[in-house]
């Protein structure tokens, strides 16, 4: 017998009124597995994850599919959705300053998660909070556990926000940007952490981020999102070395690499040029075609769909142009 | 080689910030934030500063930028201490050197058209002349359309509101600029924007740069000297790829360690 996939996600739309912030997304995450979401903000990646999570802001609306645990959360009900959150399906969030009570401290807010969920007694879910700190490599777990949010550093929050998700060894946890407010050695240490604590529990993991070489790191496959859709989609190492959207691979020469920096600071950067367009006003046809180099007339017209290739696009990169009669 | 002619410098900068006194009896304690600093830029010239959260960058800036006054040392500006400098002196000091900060939208007011957030430094500095001909000049120069001026923060992307930023730092034609981590609210492929078009104003107008982050690639890449700050010193200085590659400073190492990139990510080493 095969394990079900941590997640599975058909059509997936999200939006308010009549405007569309995802646009029919689906993807696979196998047990265990690690998928990145990468694109510019306002791409639409939260607003997938929020979908997910059943945490949409009011008037926003869900539907598709979103298969998890033998149940499709878009048709969950409120109360089982929260039932459901930091058991079987948990979040780290950006900015955990938002998500950590302010007035409660660090250590129960830990316990809280773990008391809720399981059939233990309150000492001993303060017992396991504690551990799960010492495995988080935090200083001084037994101290710090009774502080504040707001005496710790942002590292640190970020540390308990990772073992408040872990704590009921969940089948997925939802990364939203977990390091981008974080100092770069602050980041490479968290980064570690999440990596390690999600092997070892066999947690699938949904990376989301704007870093490409966040998702290099720590994943198996990615997603790229643009104006609300996948347009790159499979294998890290196939999408990463050899794109075939020109979106990605815009993305992916946007890098500040050793390779491109001259020793008199003289080299410039590439650059995709113009912005993502508001959701007011998407293009007509493949949403980057005002931004890409290899834009044709198609483009303009009719919407790629993903093909085998992995890529929604008329005009692959790499691929033999063919110019029509 | 001819020798260096600084625009901007700081020598022998220390900074202490006194503590909270622990009981009604004992001494203040102090805290020092810089300690002996030399730091300076030539016209022309991109110059970068790399460091942890916390080492002290952002105090550098303050006093490199007269916002504050250090406790010994001295910040001369072609030549003269702007701390015992006279009132032309000062006035122009304080037109010379405009500072791009971090986050774009909290530092333009959301109420504000960005025309007259354009014309605040020159009612600020009191500076006289035709102003209108100055604003389209510098729209020019970072690459933003004359519709700008009559809308609001809002209506602009991070990226847009980043050359907004840097537009109003230029209106008072200063001759230094100092970026305190003016990408790292980007996106990378805005970033790139942003950086190329630093880049181009130290060639064009002849700027001096200052440029800090703690992302040590993004500072290579746009400047041509890095000094790298631990703990209120300077501890290394050299040539981005030289730091880079053979960072002789064990914080630098530190640093350069934390960079993540496609490569590493993709071949396993990153972590
Ligand atoms: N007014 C002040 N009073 C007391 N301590 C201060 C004051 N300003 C700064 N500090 C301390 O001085 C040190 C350096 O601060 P600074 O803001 O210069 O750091 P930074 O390098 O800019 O960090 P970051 O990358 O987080 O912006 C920190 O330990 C900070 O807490
Ligand atoms: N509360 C909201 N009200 C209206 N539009 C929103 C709201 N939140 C997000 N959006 C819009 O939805 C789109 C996707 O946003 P989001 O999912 O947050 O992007 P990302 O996480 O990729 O940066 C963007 O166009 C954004 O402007
Ligand atoms: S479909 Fe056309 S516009 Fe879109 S990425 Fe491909 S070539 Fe560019
Ligand atoms: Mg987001
Ligand atoms: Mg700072």
């Amino acid at each position: 017998m095969t394990t079900p996939p941590a997640i599975e996600v058909k059509n997936l739309t999200v939006g308010y009124e009549d405007l569309n912030a995802v646009r029919g997304v689906s993807f696979t995450l196998p047990a265990g597995g690690r998928m990145g979401l990468v694109g510019e903000s306002g791409s639409g990646k939260s607003m997938t994850a929020l979908a997910l999570m059943g945490l949409l802001p009011a008037g926003w609306e869900a539907h598709g599919e979103v298969l998890h645990d033998g149940v499709n959360l878009v048709t969950e009900t409120d109360k089982a959705l929260s039932s459901r959150r930091g058991r079987t399906i948990s979040m780290v969030f950006q900015d955990p300053m938002s998500s950590l009570n302010p007035v409660r401290r660090v250590g129960d807010q830990i316990a809280d998660v773990i008391h809720r969920h399981n059939k233990v007694s309150r000492r001993d879910a303060m017992r396991q909070a504690v551990d799960l700190m010492v495995q988080m490599n935090l200083p001084r777990p037994d101290q710090l556990a009774r502080s504040y949010p707001h005496q710790i550093s942002g590292g640190q929050k970020q540390r308990i926000m990772i073992a408040m998700a872990l704590a009921c060894y969940p089948q997925l946890i939802i990364a939203d940007e977990p390091t981008t407010a974080l100092d770069v050695t602050v980041q490479k240490q968290v980064l570690r952490l999440l990596n390690a604590a999600t092997r070892e529990r066999n947690s699938a993991l949904l990376m989301i981020t704007h870093d490409l070489p966040v998702i290099a790191a720590m994943c198996d496959t990615v997603a790229v999102m643009y104006a609300g859709r996948i347009v790159e989609y499979g294998p890290v190492q196939d999408v990463f070395r050899n794109p075939r959207h020109h979106y990605t691979r815009g993305l992916l020469d946007s890098q500040p690499t050793m390779d491109n920096i001259a020793l008199d600071g003289s080299s410039r950067l590439v650059s995709i040029p113009g912005m993502v367009p508001p959701l007011q006003r998407l293009p007509s046809g493949c949403a980057f075609n005002p931004r890409c180099p290899a834009a044709t007339e198609k483009c303009r017209t009719e919407m790629p769909e993903l093909g085998p290739n992995g890529a929604a696009c008329w005009h692959p990169v790499g691929a033999v142009q063919v110019v029509e009669a | 080689m001819s020798e260096r002619r600084p625009l901007l410098a700081m020598q022998q900068v220390t900074q202490a910030y006194s503590l909270p006194r622990t009981a009604l009896f004992s001494p203040p304690g102090s805290f020092t934030v810089l300690e002996n600093i030399d730091f300076d830029v030539c016209a022309g010239e991109a110059v970068g500063l790399v460091g942890e959260s916390g080492a002290g960058k952002t105090t550098l800036t303050r006093i490199l930028t007269g916002m504050e006054r250090p406790q010994s040392g001295h910040v001369l500006f072609d030549g003269t201490d702007i701390w015992s400098a006279d009132q032309t002196q000062r006035a122009n000091f304080r037109r010379s050197v405009q500072m791009v900060l971090q986050n774009p939208r909290s530092s333009l007011d959301p109420r504000m058209r960005v025309g007259t957030a354009l014309l605040e430094p020159m009612r600020s500095l009191r500076i006289e002349g035709d102003h209108v001909k100055r604003l389209h000049e510098v729209l020019d120069q970072v690459g933003l359309d004359r519709s700008a001026l009559e809308r609001f923060p809002h209506e602009f992307s991070g990226g847009q509101l980043q050359r907004i930023a840097i537009a109003r730092a230029l209106m008072p034609n200063p001759r230094v600029l100092v970026a305190d981590e003016p990408v790292s609210a980007l996106d990378v492929s805005i970033q790139a924007q942003v950086l190329n078009l630093l880049k181009d104003l130290v060639r064009d107008l002849n700027l001096g740069l200052v440029f800090i982050a703690h992302d040590l690639s993004v500072v290579a890449y746009t400047t041509s000297r890095v000094s790298v700050i631990a703990s209120g010193r300077i501890v290394e200085v050299g040539q981005p790829v030289e730091l880079f590659t053979r960072p002789s400073a064990p914080q630098t190492k530190n640093l350069v360690d934390a960079v993540l990139t496609v490569e590493s990510g993709l071949s396993g080493t990153a972590l």
